[in-house]
């Protein structure tokens, strides 16, 4: 089993897309047999090509996706550039954790609840700053520019980035650079640019292409935050993929390929992008400016959106929890006149349902994505291959549906198999880069040291490698449980409507105006990765409470 | 019990790094000296059987009589110390002693509470080893080793990291615990060598005194 690791984990991850790509790019072209499609046509294109929000959907992915991207990656660079090695950036660091196990539909309805016309910050200036006694008419979330849906983004984006990059560090000698840099006068912001970026930039580009893929073609946080009419486009594939009129498919396969082809051209256009900015600033490092004045107003700029993140996600998620427990909430009151449980009660018996299907699936496929990459790794893999970013850089969007078609032809579509599957696709990559750097930390000796007392590779590997690195492995196993949780488009298209998980119910929501019940459901999509990762925390505390020998960091 | 080098010669890229042929009988201790970087520690990974892939080599190695040169790591019966302890730090000091018992030995307790007197650390088993003094973990690494019954002892530099005070005392201790195997000794520090009281090589094989 060990031996067949590898070639396991890349047919896991390669073979799911390149069958689901296939899917869509055949009905594309008008070939689908089981829908009446027996020859290859361009009337698939000619249909797409008619929706009249075709153009602002196209835009919007361009500048939802590049928003997203440029600004997180800007936040999160100049975050550690300005702050790396203080204090603060201990405390912003021990934070990532949860944040990352933040599902994005929860952070993204916590937004939502806070910028709306009647959400927490119209309240607070209301009415004696902006007059209002009543919600503005104003399109504040779903805004047609999709200025709510990159604000959401990048709530979720910088700390993803924060953690790679804060993995790159600890591979590129960043201290030293930095004392030769300051020793030759530059400023730390300066310094960190011309000496360490490019080193860790190097690092993170896989994950920058990946946060550049997810923002253009995300789809439950464009239903929760972006615009309507007309939709994104990728939220426009999914409503053609799930309607009635099942000729709609061939517009939604055309769109898939439309989708993933603007992410193939943004991406070329990053890159491009990227020798530009390299070229230009090796010629401006070469130019010697210290910028040492330019540490203090970097300092305090980047402090606005590092407040803007944990207050976005924090005073968010309080909303979120109030509203669930809310009575009457007259407006521009800032807490509720009364508290009730009522809400909890009528959906208790739901909650517990469908919280019981999403930890098993979380639970299972973390488990079985953790064994894999153990394999994986025990079976030799210096370095994790670069297909694991395969699942992570090709949209959802662009090859759930033809997955989902090849499900259906197989009689695999709506069991709770096909679902585990399909989210282990998505959990594996992120265990896997999880666990890649503790495991390749560990201190060789030790196994040796072990085999040399007579202890075979297994002995090694369970009794000594894997007793040392818990930590790592509880913490990735919290990382694959949240990104099951998280999981929205492949639960919903590849559980067919019969497998529903928290996520779903609480996304389904999402046109409802319901607070109350959005309040519910939100509050247990985050609470289920929450309480996973506290355990993940606590547990190798615990055991290492007696062994102070063991790293806990 | 002998352990015995033929015609060992370990090449990087063509390059000559160790060349040795030799046989190191029970109770001698061979040292091997060198500055650091001439492949002392190159020779004892691959009498262990842990040479990294970049090496090539060529011999063979014989422990009482057997070759060995193909049998894996932890089949060799060949202790090895390093210059850092090397504890397990998930196991208690008793835990760590009996990970190097081999299984299905009777008397377990009796063995390690033994192994825990003779290394001057009586009832200390149920603590946690990153608590003990460098000396005291360097017993335990020691005691660990000899538990699980080696027919050879290989020391890579395993006083360098002591305080001077305490190295002495570790020499004697190691020498008198080692008496009846084959021990090789790879060192930089000449009193190791002159403690050790047997041969003294260089990597390639030539006499140093």
């Amino acid at each position: 089993m060990i031996r067949a690791a590898p070639g396991l984990v890349v047919a896991l991850m390669a073979l799911p897309v390149a069958a689901g790509l296939a899917g869509a790019v055949l009905p594309a072209f008008g070939y689908f047999p089981a829908l009446g499609g027996a020859d290859f046509s361009l009337a698939p294109w000619r249909d797409l090509a008619a929706w009249p929000g075709l153009g602002s959907a196209v835009r919007l992915s361009i500048v939802t996706g590049l928003g997203a991207t440029v600004i997180s990656l800007a936040i999160t660079l100049l975050i550690v550039a300005a702050w790396q090695g203080t204090r603060s950036f201990r405390v912003v660091t021990s934070l990532l954790a949860p944040l990352l196990s933040l599902p994005h539909a929860a952070a993204a309805f916590g937004l939502a609840f806070l910028i709306a016309p009647s959400g927490w910050v119209a309240r607070a200036l209301s009415p004696w700053a902006t007059g209002w006694d009543r919600p503005p008419d104003l399109l504040i979330v779903n805004d047609q520019a999709g200025l709510a849906l990159i604000a959401g983004l990048v709530l979720k984006e910088v700390p993803f980035l924060m953690l790679m990059t804060l993995a790159a560090l600890g591979q590129t000698d960043s201290a030293r650079r930095m004392a030769v840099a300051r020793s030759l006068g530059y400023g730390r912001v300066m310094g960190w640019a011309k000496t360490v970026l490019p080193a860790v930039y190097r690092q993170i580009r896989l994950p920058v292409f990946a946060v550049l893929a997810y923002s253009m073609s995300v789809v439950d946080v464009a239903l929760i935050l972006g615009p309507t009419r007309p939709n994104t486009l990728a939220v426009q594939v999914l409503d053609w993929m799930t309607a009635p009129d099942l000729t709609l498919r061939f517009t939604a396969s055309a769109g898939a390929v439309l989708q993933l082809l603007l992410v193939l051209g943004a991406l070329a256009v990053w890159i491009l992008a990227e020798r530009i900015v390299a070229a230009r600033g090796r010629l401006w490092a070469g130019r010697g400016a210290r910028g040492q004045m330019l540490d203090t107003p970097l300092r305090t700029l980047v402090a606005l959106p590092m407040a803007f993140i944990g207050l976005g996600v924090g005073l968010g998620l309080t909303g979120l929890a109030l509203w669930s427990v809310a009575g009457l909430w007259r407006f521009p009151d800032l807490l509720p006149q009364s508290y009730g449980l009522r809400v909890w009660t009528d959906q208790s018996a739901q909650l517990v349902g469908l919280g019981r299907t999403t930890a098993l699936l979380a639970g299972l496929s973390a488990l079985i994505a953790l064994v894999l990459t153990i394999a994986h790794l025990q079976a030799g893999a210096s370095r994790l291959v670069k297909v694991i970013y395969i699942p992570l850089l090709v949209p959802q969007i662009a090859f759930l549906p033809g997955l989902s078609a090849l499900g259906l032809w197989l009689g695999l579509d709506g069991t709770l198999g096909a679902v585990l599957a399909v989210h282990l696709v998505f959990v594996l990559p992120y265990v896997a880069l999880s666990l890649s750097d503790p495991w390749q930390a560990w201190d060789h000796r030790a196994g040796l040291a072990a085999s040399a007392l007579g202890a075979g590779p297994w002995r090694v590997l369970v009794a000594v490698r894997l007793p040392m690195i818990l930590r790592a492995l509880c913490i990735a196993f919290a990382v694959g449980f949240a990104t099951s949780v998280a999981q929205y488009l492949p639960t919903l298209l590849i559980g067919a409507g019969r497998v529903g998980t928290l996520t779903t119910e609480a996304v389904a929501l999402a046109a409802s105006g319901n607070r109350r019940l959005i309040g519910v459901w939100a509050v247990m999509q985050m609470a289920l990765p929450m309480v996973v990762f506290a355990l993940a925390l606590a547990l190798p505390a615990l055991i290492a409470r007696r062994r102070r020998g063991l790293k806990v960091a | 019990m002998s352990l015995q080098l033929d015609k060992l010669r370990i090449t990087q890229d063509g390059r000559e790094m160790v060349s040795l042929d030799l046989t190191v009988a029970a109770g001698e201790v061979l040292t091997l000296m060198g500055p650091s970087g001439c492949g002392k520690s190159t020779a004892l990974a691959a009498i262990i059987g842990a040479l990294p892939p970049a090496f090539k080599m060529t011999g063979h190695i014989h422990l009482g009589g057997k070759d060995v040169t193909n049998v894996p790591t932890f089949k060799r019966r060949m202790g090895l110390l390093f210059q850092d302890d090397v504890l397990f730090p998930h196991l208690s000091v008793g835990g760590n002693l009996g990970f190097g018992l081999p299984r299905g030995t009777p008397d377990r307790d009796a063995r390690i509470a033994e192994a825990l007197s003779a290394a001057g650390l009586d009832g200390m088993g149920k603590r946690d080893p990153a608590t003990l003094s460098g000396g005291q973990r360097a017993r335990v690494a020691l005691m660990r080793t000899l538990l699980s019954a080696p027919h050879a002892l290989l020391l890579d530099e395993p006083f360098s990291k002591l305080d001077a005070g305490l190295r002495d005392q570790m020499r004697a201790f190691t020498f008198a615990q080692a008496r009846d195997l084959p021990t090789i000794l790879v060192t930089h520090d000449i009193e190791d060598a002159r403690a050790a009281g047997g041969r003294v090589l260089s990597v390639t094989g030539t006499s140093i005194s």
